[in-house]
């Protein structure tokens, strides 16, 4: 992906966010050196305080936009990253923070902040790719680590990543854990969920919470009528739905149709 | 000479519940990796197991479109039961294998490639039912009959001893006697059992090879008699009358070619989540896709064969697109292959009626129900296109 015997310049940026999907890339402990080896770490805060100037070849963006000022930081990040990947569910949706954006953060700042004055931020949290364009999304909150360094391996052969958009349902069979909804009745959103995570809820016996975002296709009305039959009232699959994800337009307009 | 060793296939003996310790005993020492029933996280799942205490004794399970509850029976029955989720296809062809592995260390020469080597122990299945000696005649048909054959499948399944329980206590989604794959196994298998409670807890074996009946040797059992042989038809034919659903399969295949523009298809897509369940606990589906992998450190590359699915928009991506963008038409292309081109490229139909996509399909869609609603209004929408 750059000329021979150089390697690519990786960057490691961050917008409204935890920080934990920065911390699944130092977590990645038996591939790091490997990663690390293969690739110039060129601007990563949370790993090292040294930092080399643009252009990248990589640029891995966590976080949400939530500020005018990360609003346009997000452009010059674009003009110098080759491929931007975002990585994690605020990157990719907006995050939890994007609660307020079916409600109205000036009425939440004085109950958070205790000199909201000092508060200077958007009404909505949206995800990079409403500003810039986006050549690849991680989802997750926080993001797989396996899917991770599939992306960074794949980037450095210069093939394409496998990241499935299918449902949870696809993992959780392969596992071969028995359907918590069907088996136990327990309300799961791994039917509309993107995989990747390993359908790690379902394999301790609980339902799936959705922190990949929306599948590929998901079928909000069909999951809406599968949960009350289950005897989960509306407004408890809105509170489902409103969570990591809630702006991922799938999840957003169900709820909304939900709450109508 | 002992008379047990000299057992021919079709002959028919019993023995009681510990023989079946006995049996599972036998398969072990004679180098099998045992896979059996066993309760696991509410179900009754696939799984290795080391002795007959493993076994899913006195449970049964209930199923309908969508539901699926464990449940004590009251009485100690090992095999009152039908299906559960998993089906031997999670043995023969995993949902994750890996094909091969490539080394090439920098400045020896050109990449070596090793192909992934066969199980150490040939598996024996322990209860599968006759629906899942079907669907495994089936992915025998696809997997190793064609010009192609799948090496890593062939591998598992070579020399795997299969033991089939005849089905007594058909499930709420089984429709095996209208397919014509059940409840009682006619070939395909190394023992056939028959779980008898009337008159005695007993097993009723026939033999189906030569190494049944070399196994059943170390079993110990005793001649079948007159009253053994018709308790266990006896067993059977109940179960014919209490299968959950049936399926008119009469023309099938016609009667999906000629209906591909049905109402049907764009109703069942409203309910349709295109989570790929279906495919995941179909005992016949086959489609896989392979996945390259690479280590980052050593340059060495392996590629694994995993499950796919024909409900995901990947799997019909070609230049252009996906063909199959809708959730309709991928629904019609499953159904409609299931059921009806399948016998146009396999020769028999892709369903055994064991019933397990309508138990866990979240959603509970019934191909049983789907088929009869296009068969109601047969054709209609098609001639009125074609006109």
């Amino acid at each position: 992906m750059t000329s021979v015997g150089s390697k690519p310049k990786l960057a490691v940026w961050k917008f409204a966010s935890c920080d934990g999907c920065q911390l699944t890339f130092l977590d990645c402990e038996d591939e790091l050196l490997a990663m690390a080896e293969g690739m110039e770490i060129a601007y990563f805060p949370e790993a090292t305080s040294a930092e080399v100037e643009g252009p990248y070849d990589v640029s891995l963006v966590e976080g949400s936009i939530t500020t005018a000022h990360d609003a346009e930081r997000i452009h010059e990040i674009r003009e110098q990253s080759r491929l931007l990947v975002t990585i994690g569910a605020c990157a990719t949706s907006g995050g939890i923070q994007a609660l307020r954006n079916v409600a109205d953060v000036r009425e939440w700042i004085p109950l958070v902040y205790a000199t909201p004055g000092f508060i200077s931020t958007l009404e909505t949290s949206t995800p990079i790719a409403d500003h810039v364009q986006v050549d690849l999304e991680l989802r997750g909150c926080p993001i797989s680590k396996s899917q991770l360094v599939e992306t960074v391996s794949a980037l450095l052969n210069a093939r394409r990543p496998r990241i499935p958009t299918t449902s949870v349902c696809v993992e959780c069979k392969a596992r071969g854990t028995p359907c918590v909804a069907v088996a136990e009745g327990t309300p799961c959103l791994g039917p509309v969920t993107q995989s990747g995570c390993g359908a790690i809820c379902p394999a301790y016996g609980r339902g799936c919470y959705g922190c990949f975002g929306p599948m590929e296709s998901p079928n909000m009305a069909a999951l809406a009528r599968q949960w009350r039959e289950l005897g989960v009232e509306n407004a408890d699959l809105v509170r489902a739905l409103r969570t990591f994800n809630a702006n991922a337009p799938a999840f957003r307009d169900a709820s909304a149709e939900l709450t109508r | 000479m002992d008379p047990e060793t000299r057992m021919l296939p079709g002959e028919v003996r019993v023995f009681d519940p510990a023989g079946l310790e006995r049996l599972v005993e036998a398969l072990v020492e004679a180098g099998y990796r045992v896979l059996g029933p066993t309760v696991r996280d509410g179900a009754i799942v696939l799984d290795e197991i080391a002795s007959a205490g493993e076994l899913p004794h006195g449970w049964t399970a209930e199923q309908d479109a969508a539901r699926y509850r464990l449940r004590r029976r009251d009485d100690d029955a090992m095999f009152g039961w039908a299906v559960g989720p998993h089906s031997w296809k999670q043995h023969f062809l995993p949902a994750r294998a890996r094909l091969w592995r490539a080394a090439a260390p920098a400045g020896q020469g050109p990449p070596t490639i090793e192909e992934e080597p066969p199980p150490e122990r040939p598996l024996a299945l322990l209860a599968a039912r006759p629906c899942d000696l079907h669907a495994i005649a089936i992915q025998d048909r696809v997997l190793l009959e064609g010009r192609y054959v799948e090496r890593d499948y062939a591998l598992r399944r070579r020399d795997a001893f299969v033991v089939v329980v005849n089905c007594g206590v058909p499930g709420g989604s089984c429709f095996c006697a209208s397919m014509g794959t059940g409840p009682r196994a006619e070939r395909g298998y190394d023992l056939a059992l028959t779980e008898v409670l009337d008159g005695g807890h007993r097993f009723v074996v026939e033999v189906g090879s030569a190494r049944g009946a070399e196994l059943l040797a170390a079993v110990g059992t005793s001649p079948a008699r007159e009253e053994d042989l018709a308790a266990a038809h006896a067993v059977t034919d109940e179960a014919v009358f209490r299968m959950g659903r049936s399926l008119d399969t009469a023309g099938l295949p016609e009667l999906l070619a000629a209906n591909l523009e049905h109402p049907r298809f764009a109703e069942v897509a409203e309910r349709c989540l295109t989570c790929g369940n279906c495919t995941a606990v179909c005992p016949t589906c086959f489609c896989t896709s392979v996945e390259d992998v690479n280590d980052l450190a050593d340059g060495s590359a392996e590629r694994w064969r995993v499950w796919d699915t024909c409900f995901s928009i990947d799997y019909s991506t070609i230049h252009g697109g996906s063909v199959r963008r809708s959730s309709r038409a991928r629904y019609r292309q499953w159904l409609t292959h299931k059921f009806g081109t399948w016998v146009d490229q396999f020769g028999t139909s892709g369903c055994v009626g064991c019933g397990r996509c309508i138990t866990w399909c979240p959603v509970g869609i019934d191909v049983t129900e789907e088929l009869a609603a296009i068969r109601a209004r047969d054709g209609e929408v098609d001639r009125a296109l074609a006109r």
